[in-house]
């Protein structure tokens, strides 16, 4: 037994790979669901998001066609579903971000097990969350107007100080910067599932994929140098984006809105979804491809201190916002606060709070962090909370300083519609990218080995 | 001063004629390079499933230069993020708001971040690509656990002082198994 493995005996250190796999082992554990046909499970879960999927693209020509005002949108709400789905799509994004740059950085071995599912969350969810901020300007052909290009309009520019503009290019960066990150760390896995495949069809599928990766020791010494580049320009990258999409409420002047509070809220909240989506799917990829030695009770226990963690760090922002709204005597705020709690939406209030802030809770006990029921059914209560949240946000629209323009909003079928069809896109592409590309980083996990026979350290 | 210098940007090579030996362990692949550098053998390599700490050390290959390149892109593209916004604003476009300063530069900020990011992530990503010689759609594959659970130790023919015999029980001293001579014409 090496030194290193004595002092994680002694110290009590779980194994991040359990079952005493060898290197051939992961690979071929995790190439599997790659390589095997797809279960019944799969196609019967396939097809139904897909048909989801399907009816929303369906949905989507028809508010083309139609216009807006299929939606329920009104005077003072303007935004509608469409930015609560928006900011919460893109909060989900933010924790692949995270768990792939920040804990790199910190070194956390742990991540290995599942930084490639979040990665691929990241990409799917900021791809969703994209396509519902073109699809709420209501006519998103006319969406390349938002970036700055020489036009035929005399000298006419973009209005840089909108924070729109740096919405457009916040999310474009974080797309593509995650993109090639995410990309970048798949291309020595594909060349690992290009060097097995048996078919014609399938080496030429991973050949192309893998751009021709042979596993380089230059190669390789310039990768990881650029992985942790990139996690380096990702980490502030993934703070500013959603301090960024808080801007686009706080730079404005509505109480609620207007508070220097809501970056650091926002960039919580969304570690806080993004965590408990990648417990979801972990959660569910573990027991589908039978990953257990990969993603072990130690990743799902770490996931979920985090989930408590930001849970806490939410509450305290909702606290530190009723608070402000009193001390600083300014009734406009106050009656804002007031309203939001106990004005008409004030039953989607407390569907946030009990999510968000009490449901969290139940992470205290190590046996219930250990539960995978009781994790799956919390990280769920805790999107549904999210969503909510951004949802009671928009909905501070619907009193503002004028009673005489005070309006409910109440959404129609159509905007329920593209609700689930957001889920629906999502899932289409998570199921599809879990056929074809590992959902776990196979080299990376190999550098976490226990350091037994056949490991480095 | 730290500069950076050339070697630090070394290339992958395309693998056309040469010999490579295939090792179980990565104890057993960081000793065969030690050794192969000790031999002073140009411009070998090794083929390695995961990034095996100390095989740069132990090859001798310099760090990567791209941190610099990173740097530089960056600058370039934080310059293009204030020039670009303040020329439209306060040059080709002036527009009075609420009676600010047309180099109302605090606004810029946002962009000016998110296009440093990009370019330093771009760019870099790009040399990156070059260096290693990707995307490159058919290349030939040495042996096809090297991507799994086998290293290799590859040298090539244009390696001073290659003598094919010589190399192969070089090779096979070090513990190297499947020693295989490959040539241009029995290419996969």
């Amino acid at each position: 037994m090496s030194l290193a493995q004595a002092v994680r005996d002694k110290l009590d250190i779980p194994d991040l790979v359990t079952g005493g796999r060898t290197l051939k082992d992961i690979t071929v554990d995790i190439a599997k669901p790659n390589e095997d046909f797809p279960t019944k499970l799969w196609w019967n879960t396939f097809l139904l998001v897909l048909s989801i999927t399907l009816i929303d693209v369906a949905i989507i020509g028809y508010l083309f066609y139609e216009g807006l005002y299929i939606l329920g949108i009104n005077n003072p709400v303007g935004w509608g579903f469409f930015v609560v789905n928006f900011v919460f799509w893109i909060g989900i994004g933010h924790a692949g971000t995270l768990i792939s740059a920040v804990l790199f950085l910190f070194r956390q071995g742990w991540r290995t097990g599942i930084n490639r599912a979040a990665e691929a969350m990241t990409i799917f969810a900021v791809l969703v969350a994209a396509s519902n901020l073109i699809l709420h300007v209501g006519r998103p052909w006319l969406g390349f107007w938002l970036f700055p290009y020489p036009n035929e309009r005399g000298p006419l520019w973009v209005n840089f100080r909108s924070p729109l503009i740096w919405d457009t290019f916040a999310v474009s960066t974080y797309l593509s910067i995650s993109l090639v990150f995410w990309y970048l760390g798949l291309i020595p896995d594909l060349a690992t599932l290009r060097d097995r495949a048996t078919e014609t069809w399938r080496k030429n599928l991973y050949n192309v994929l893998a751009f021709g990766w042979v596993g380089s020791a230059r190669a390789w010494s310039h990768l990881e140098i650029v992985a942790m580049i990139l996690a380096a320009l990702s980490t502030p990258l993934v703070l500013s984006v959603h301090t960024i999409v808080s801007f686009d409420f706080a730079v404005s002047i509505l109480p609620g809105w207007h508070t220097t509070i809501f970056p650091p809220y926002f960039v919580a909240g969304a570690i806080f979804s993004g965590f408990a989506m990648v417990v979801t799917l972990m959660v569910i990829a573990r027991e589908v491809f039978n990953l257990q030695n990969y993603i072990t009770m130690k990743h799902l226990d770490n996931m979920n201190k985090i989930m408590m963690t930001t849970g806490l760090i939410v509450g305290l922002a909702y606290a530190t916002e009723f608070f402000i709204a009193w001390y600083s005597g300014n009734e406009y705020e106050g009656f804002a606060f007031w309203n939001r709690a106990f004005g008409p939406y004030g039953w989607a209030y407390f569907i946030m709070i009990s999510c968000n802030v009490l449901s969290p809770q139940v992470f205290w006990f190590r046996k219930l962090r250990y539960n995978i029921p009781v994790m799956f059914v919390a990280s769920i209560v805790v999107n549904i909370g999210m969503w909510f949240e951004r949802f009671v946000i928009m909905m501070t629209l619907n009193r503002d300083f004028l009673p005489s323009s005070w309006a409910m909003y109440t959404p129609t079928l159509f905007d329920y519609a593209m609700l689930i069809g957001t889920f629906g896109i999502f899932f289409t592409l998570f199921l599809l990218w879990c056929r074809i590309m590992p959902v776990i980083a196979i080299a990376e996990v190999k550098t976490v080995m226990p350091a037994k026979e056949g490991a480095h350290h | 001063m730290y500069l950076p210098k050339l070697e630090q940007f070394h290339k992958y090579k395309e693998a056309d004629e040469g010999v490579f030996g295939v090792f179980e362990t990565p104890e057993a692949i960081l000793h065969a390079a030690e050794k192969t550098k000790e031999k002073n053998y140009e411009g070998f390599d090794c083929l390695l499933p995961y990034p095996v700490h100390g095989i740069d050390e132990a090859m001798g290959t310099p760090r990567s230069g791209l941190p610099w390149v990173t740097f530089f892109a960056g600058l370039f593209g934080c310059t293009i993020g204030i020039l670009f916004q303040y020329l439209t604003h306060a040059v080709d476009w002036p527009m009075n708001i609420a009676g600010k300063s047309l180099n109302a530069w605090f606004a810029y900020v946002p962009i000016i971040f998110e296009l440093t990011v990009f370019s330093a992530g771009i760019y870099t990503v790009a040399t990156l690509a070059y260096l290693c010689g990707i995307p490159k759609a058919s290349r030939r594959i040495l042996h096809k656990d090297f991507t799994s659970h086998k290293f290799g130790l590859w040298i090539p023919k244009t390696a001073k002082g290659y003598n094919e015999s010589e190399v192969v029980s070089f090779i096979k001293g070090l513990g190297g198994q499947e020693v295989t001579v490959v040539k241009p014409e029995n290419a996969q």
